[in-house]
């Protein structure tokens, strides 16, 4: 057998930085503690897979006892779906920290297997969840980071503030001339989407202005991005979903539940067909949650937060890989 | 027509773009939390030299450019065009002012230099980073000075000035770094 020899087999960080790190984590289960949340695990591996058309599962075979011709199983891109079960069959406020897996994904703030904080609070809504969130946050990094007041701004009010027009309005061309105004050049975005728009200037433009010092808030997303979100209606309706920034970094996105089966059953066969518009395999929905949500998910809150991010912030480093003993390259 | 998909984005990719040839300086991966990702990418347009930024949908595709770097020998100027071979197989490609521009001050004949073809044009020459040139023209400087301080200029055998130490005279050969400009020693 040949092995490479030449690979760097050290950590990507320093012991002082996993130290940090471990004392982060603790923290945080220090916080939940106080709070009775509960701490569960819940399977990475699971028969269904996210149907989100911007996310890619992992594949993996089972052949086993049970399984004598094999059998498909997909690493989660989040916890989501088996804590909604839980939370059906009464846990009542729960956490979870565990590792998340999405292909493709790899960056500065992009890691293919990475470790999510993922909580959901029974009878809260998105903004009661986004001042916990906060909370969280700043014991987190306590003695670490200094934070200002936190900041809150409507999804609309951020495109006023820093594109100068609305997001729930604008057509095609606004975006493009917003974009062009700045200097952002862009291929293959002629046919796109208004979400794809909105995305080009939220990352282009917004997102780098965000959580300067402090912590900020966008929330009340386009009912077209509410993803697992309710959808409040209104003119225009909104999807009850919120993301955190810190330093232009995006650490956590929020909802308040969809709990309602027919509708996520909707979202799940609408991604679906997306999936096959744009010549994505498809992949098996999860319909386990559709059978929890028939039974009733209590009314309740949920956020994930990237804890490699909140490490890599509270530890002053560039990038993902200086937060984590081996990223990708070196896993 | 070979293209790159915007997974093997990666700087020092020669790509296409807008007709000219282009090398990627850096290649950054952005993607909101929920969402379409990006490649936000800095590439220099090698044939004018400018960079920009360009954003791609993570996913798309850039034509490759045809561009390979290759060791050439500097043969001769015949005024309008700057001759270079390949030393094996004695190939002779004809580089225009613009693909040398500043690099003519640097070439002697017979140096061996990095030419940079598109569809076997010359696009850029560099040259050797030492180099070894007669200087034509300096003033006389005082004798015994060897602190190296202060200096002078002295015109060199291609035309290129650049600054020595008081002792080194007209007729001497010295060794220059094309990168910064500066003397390194006597020949």
């Amino acid at each position: 057998m040949k092995l490479d020899t030449h690979s760097d087999w050290r950590p990507a960080t320093s012991l002082e930085v996993l130290k940090r790190r471990a004392r982060m984590l603790a923290r945080i289960r220090g916080f939940f503690a106080r709070r009775n949340v509960l701490e569960v695990e819940t399977p990475i591996l699971s028969p269904t897979a996210a149907t989100d058309p911007h996310l890619q599962s992992f594949a993996t075979r089972y052949t086993g006892p049970g399984k004598p011709d094999g059998c498909m199983f997909y690493l989660q891109t989040s916890p989501e779906f088996p804590m909604k079960r839980l939370l059906a069959s009464g846990s009542g406020s729960i956490y979870q920290i565990c590792k998340a897996f999405r292909n493709g994904e790899a960056g500065r703030l992009h890691n293919p297997e990475f470790t999510l904080l993922e909580w959901y609070r029974v009878g809260f809504d998105h903004h009661r969840l986004m001042d916990e969130t906060a909370e969280l946050v700043t014991e987190v990094l306590e003695g670490q980071f200094r934070l200002g007041p936190v900041e809150k701004l409507s999804y609309r009010e951020a495109f006023l503030r820093y594109c100068g027009l609305d997001p729930h309005t604008a057509g095609t061309d606004e975006f493009a001339a917003c974009a062009r105004e700045r200097g952002i050049r862009v291929d293959g975005l002629s046919r796109g989407t208004l979400d794809s728009w909105r995305d080009l200037l939220l990352t282009h433009v917004i997102q780098p202005q965000l959580g300067k010092g402090r912590l900020t808030f966008l929330y009340d997303y386009p009912a077209s991005q509410a993803a697992l979100a309710r959808v409040r209606p209104g003119n225009p309706p909104v999807a009850e979903r919120f993301e955190l920034y810190l330093e232009g970094a995006e650490l956590a996105n929020g909802f308040h539940e969809l709990d309602n089966a027919g509708e996520q059953h909707r979202r799940f066969e609408r991604d679906l067909a997306r999936r096959k518009h744009i010549g994505l395999p498809g992949v098996p929905p999860d319909g386990s949650l559709l059978a929890a949500l028939e039974h009733g998910l209590p009314a309740c809150a949920g956020v994930a937060l990237g804890v490699d991010r909140l490490v890599m912030l509270a530890t002053g480093g560039a990038s993902l890989a200086e937060a984590m003993a081996f990223p990708i390259d070196r896993a | 027509m070979a293209t790159y998909n915007t997974n093997e984005f990666k700087a020092g990719l020669k790509v296409m773009l807008d007709g000219d040839p282009c090398t990627i300086i850096e290649n950054q991966f952005v993607k909101p939390g929920k969402g379409q990702a990006f490649n936000r990418v800095k590439i220099r347009n090698l044939r004018t030299g400018r960079v920009i930024e360009r954003t791609f949908k993570s996913g798309d595709s850039m034509e490759a450019a045809d561009v390979i770097d290759t060791e050439m020998q500097y043969l001769y100027n015949d005024g309008e065009f700057w001759h270079f071979m390949q030393p094996e197989t004695y190939e002779q490609v004809a580089a225009d002012k613009n693909a040398v521009a500043e690099t003519a001050k640097w070439l002697k004949e017979q140096d061996i230099c990095v030419v940079t073809l598109w569809n076997g044009v010359p696009l850029t020459v560099e040259p050797p980073q030492i180099v070894t040139l007669k200087v034509t023209e300096t003033d006389p400087g005082v004798r015994g000075d060897t602190s190296g301080g202060g200096g002078k200029p002295a015109t060199l055998e291609t035309g290129a000035v650049v600054r020595v130490p008081l002792f080194v005279q007209t007729g001497e050969t010295i060794k220059v770094n094309t990168r910064t400009g500066e003397y390194i020693s006597r020949a």
